[in-house]
């Protein structure tokens, strides 16, 4: 009887106001996530920031003009070479080569995981897949240097140099096939059961379900796993410093050694630089270069997302 | 009966029982589904009418671990017999879903991929039209075919899943609940459409709108669940649609197109 009437008198103490109330909880934890939300932008800033200062220093130096940056096919700062296109076309050629081995096995495994696969085997696959992922840089740099190039060597025969874009280009692929695979098993698998079971029941067969109707469903997923992979590739410094070359080479021949703009700066940046130097400041307009390039393709990734999201809502 | 003789009925069902698993979701049913006739399922929600309209165009193939007992059977064929391609059974029978579900393509890519697939080789311009206007589609879409087809409304969608279903040709069209995601208006509209197509097709339709059943269909299959409490559905009357909802011989049927039930 007691216990009742507390209950009784806790229901009815409050009593009817329906004046604004001071929440602090909901005020911190707004200026938390405000905060965290700042940070990163702030340090993308920041990074920009840096990036641009030292490269203004570059840009300023009396040598180097926009037209020999972008007209000229010779790197070498210290001798008053300033063409970009040298480490250019090797990191394009070896992102390339990446790409054309990582989209189409990425994307079969994608396809084999999300449409074919029972749930026995994608249980066993999908970590191994992962296993993958988790591979450091560097052991898959010395796979390609001491496994791939000699097996790129006998399959082309000397041709082959002992750095070549071929080998590190591969080897970049194998390292972003998960990456690939698992965003567009993800596109895929989010594609409404309800549009394969229309196209089976159109008499359509698995195939044709799967390529036809679930992989253009799962497109604008598919295309920003493409784009991440190309920012990954491009940005990828350890395969490449150790397997592709170390010097800047004007050319897109896989079987030559080039360094890429991320080789040469972990390179560059490893050695006696004093700053102010135009090595030293030479390297920051390779990074903003970089960071340009890896900005643009992001923003095309956005872009892609954005146009498609839920058109098969 | 002999299952060879030429069939009046389009789908014949012989104690047909559906499982998932060690779950007997529908039980025993025996169906004769008479040619170019509308026969509406119905029956309260979880008896299992979606399920057994699944069986009959073997969509149920893709929920793992089900199975069924018993013969489905189409022109004497049974569907479920060993040297039966599943796909070829979709080709015969069309479905139309509960909620329009058009392909991430263009409206005249909705309808003409179906018929590719199937292996069509006529004039495609010329069957797009004919399917469109077959789902009274046509006058509405006709200038803007190129359009992705998630720019229509979703009556104008249902419509146009049941244009590409048509222009496969297919014998038999099931549908499922096809209107209940609809407004009243675009309702309206497929159950008169479902009348005109019943002069070239044998339609199956699921519904748990009792006015609509009593509406569009000529018989009327009323399903519910076992009373052993075996959570089993089965049809417990099936007949001409007038009969159940005016002289119906089972009191559960009464109870429910009377709406004392479910």
């Amino acid at each position: 009887m007691k216990q009742e009437n507390t209950i009784m008198e806790n229901q009815n103490f409050r009593p009817l106001d329906l004046k604004k109330k001071m929440r602090l909880g909901e005020s911190v934890i707004q200026t938390l996530l405000f905060l965290a939300g700042f940070l990163s932008i702030f340090i993308t800033v920041a990074i920009v920031y840096v990036l641009g200062k030292e490269a203004w220093l570059f840009f300023g130096n009396p040598d180097v003009t926009f037209a020999k940056f972008l007209g000229t096919t010779e790197w070498s700062p210290g001798i008053g070479k300033f063409g970009i296109w040298p480490l250019v076309t090797s990191t394009l050629t070896t992102s390339f080569i990446a790409m054309l081995v990582s989209l189409p096995f990425g994307l079969a495994a994608a396809l084999y995981l999300s449409e074919y696969a029972s749930p026995k085997a994608r249980s066993a696959l999908k970590p191994i897949l992962e296993i993958l992922a988790g591979i450091p840089t560097v052991v898959y740099g010395y796979f390609a240097l001491l496994f791939m190039t000699p097996l790129l060597q006998f399959i082309f025969g000397e041709g082959v140099q002992v750095y070549n874009m071929l080998s590190a280009g591969i080897v970049m692929g194998i390292m972003i096939l998960p990456l690939i695979s698992s965003m567009s098993e993800d596109a895929l698998s989010s594609v409404p059961r309800a549009l394969r079971e229309g196209s089976y029941a159109m008499g359509a067969t698995k195939i044709e379900t799967s390529l036809q109707v679930v992989l253009p469903a799962a497109l604008s997923g598919i295309g920003a796993a493409l784009i991440i992979g190309i920012s990954r590739a491009v940005g990828e410094t350890m395969i490449v410093a150790v397997a592709a070359g170390a010097g800047p080479n004007f050319t897109f021949n896989p079987f030559l050694a080039a360094e890429t703009m991320t080789g040469h700066i972990a390179r560059i940046s490893g050695g006696d630089l004093s700053y102010n130097s135009i090595d030293y400041t030479s390297l920051f307009a390779i990074a903003l270069m970089l960071f340009l390039v890896t900005l643009v393709l992001n923003l095309i990734s956005q872009g892609i997302i954005n146009r498609f999201r839920q058109r098969y809502e | 009966m002999e299952t060879n003789e030429i069939p009046q009925y389009s789908i014949e069902t012989k104690d047909l029982s559906i499982f998932y698993g060690t779950f007997k979701a529908v039980s025993d049913v025996n169906l004769l589904i008479e040619k170019q006739k509308i026969t509406a399922i119905i029956g309260p929600s979880g008896c299992g009418k979606s399920t057994l309209l699944r069986a009959f165009n073997r969509m149920n193939d893709f929920v793992p671990s089900s199975y069924v007992t018993g013969k489905v059977l189409m022109g004497g064929q049974n569907m479920y017999g060993a040297n039966i391609d599943p796909v070829e059974v979709r080709r015969k029978i069309g479905m139309v879903f509960q909620k329009p579900n058009p392909f991430p393509k263009s409206i005249y890519e909705n309808i003409a991929w179906g018929a590719r697939i199937n292996g069509f080789k006529g004039n495609m311009d010329e069957l797009v039209e004919q399917s469109l206007r077959g789902a009274a589609l046509w006058e509405e879409v006709k200038d803007v075919l190129q359009k992705s087809a998630y720019e229509l409304s979703g009556g104008q969608q249902q419509r146009l899943c049941i244009a590409r279903t048509i222009a496969i040709q297919p014998d038999i069209i099931l549908m499922d609940e096809p209107a209940s995601a609809l407004d009243p208006i675009s309702t309206l509209r497929i159950e008169e459409l479902m009348q005109e197509l019943k002069k070239n097709y044998t339609i199956i339709i699921v519904t748990h709108n009792m006015q609509q059943a009593a509406r569009v269909s000529d018989y009327t299959a009323m399903m519910m669940l076992e009373k052993d409490g075996s959570r089993s559905g089965t049809v417990i009357e099936f007949s001409e649609t007038k009969k159940i909802f005016t002289n119906p011989k089972d009191k559960r049927t009464e109870d429910y197109v009377t709406g004392r039930f479910g």
